[in-house]
């Protein structure tokens, strides 16, 4: 039994609606021409030193482009893993512990990467 | 019939007498790129941080990354990224409507394989000619 509001509105049981499913592959797409360009930009910088990784990093294209890179990563990665737990962690406690520390530990790996990033950025 | 309690009904689907398929054997894999990913980013995390902390932390991390364990992982790592790459626009093409008949799933799927191959060695023979 459903309203017709509620059916109209697409939203679920969980008050969502598409948005997991939709985030997923808007960060998939902005992901395909970020790692291409981290990818070729990481084979021109094989074997450079710190000062090369510095002064990379120090320029704004790169650094926009690297903050961007990690944030969707990590939003994308954070969106796999939760359904892979869904998939095949079925004691609810256990699950919704783990979903908890997925999420928390996503957002503090990339909000460490993009301060790595932004400290690179504006000069150590 | 069983009144009340679990009635025992087979389970499936039941993966141990499958013949391997290359459409689920591809699925898995995009799963298993992914979670592989997912922890492999720990380490462009940490390779971050350590270019942010200075030259002398950076030397440890880099040090780690060009020997022999971290050159493993990060072929590994490139393998996974490449896979999960072109898979994963295997899959927005499916999400798009493109390619669900039988014909155009196993091209894709070889064709997923394929570039797989091609990007890994591209990337590799570019990263050790260009590199020092």
């Amino acid at each position: 039994m459903q309203s017709n509001l509620g059916r109209v509105r697409g939203m679920g049981s969980a008050k969502e609606g598409v948005s997991h499913w939709w985030m997923q592959r808007l960060t998939a797409i902005a992901l395909v021409p970020l790692l291409l360009w981290f990818v070729i930009s990481i084979i021109a910088h094989a074997g450079a030193g710190h000062a090369a990784v510095v002064a990379w990093m120090g320029q704004p294209v790169p650094a926009i482009l690297a903050v961007l890179l990690v944030a969707a990563g990590y939003y994308h990665a954070q969106l796999g893993m939760q359904v892979v737990i869904e998939d095949y962690v079925h004691n609810e406690g256990v699950k919704f512990a783990i979903l908890i520390g997925l999420k928390l530990l996503t957002v503090l790996l990339g909000v460490a990467s993009v301060f790595a990033i932004l400290k690179l950025a504006f000069g150590a | 019939m069983q009144t009340g309690g679990k009635a025992a009904r087979p389970l499936s689907p039941h993966l141990q007498i499958y013949r391997p398929q290359i459409t689920s054997i591809l699925s898995i894999l995009h799963r298993i790129t992914g979670i592989a990913l997912s922890v492999g980013t720990l380490m462009l995390t940490w390779w971050l941080l350590a270019a942010a902390a200075g030259p002398d932390y950076f030397a440890t991390a880099h040090g780690f990354i060009t020997s022999w364990f971290g050159w493993l992982l990060l072929f590994g790592w490139s393998v996974a990224l490449f896979y999960h790459l072109a898979n994963g626009i295997r899959h927005l093409a499916w999400d798009a409507g493109w390619g669900f008949e039988i014909p155009q799933v196993y091209t894709t799927g070889y064709a997923v394989l394929a570039a797989t191959a091609i990007l890994t060695a591209i990337a590799w023979i570019a990263g050790l000619t260009m590199g020092g």
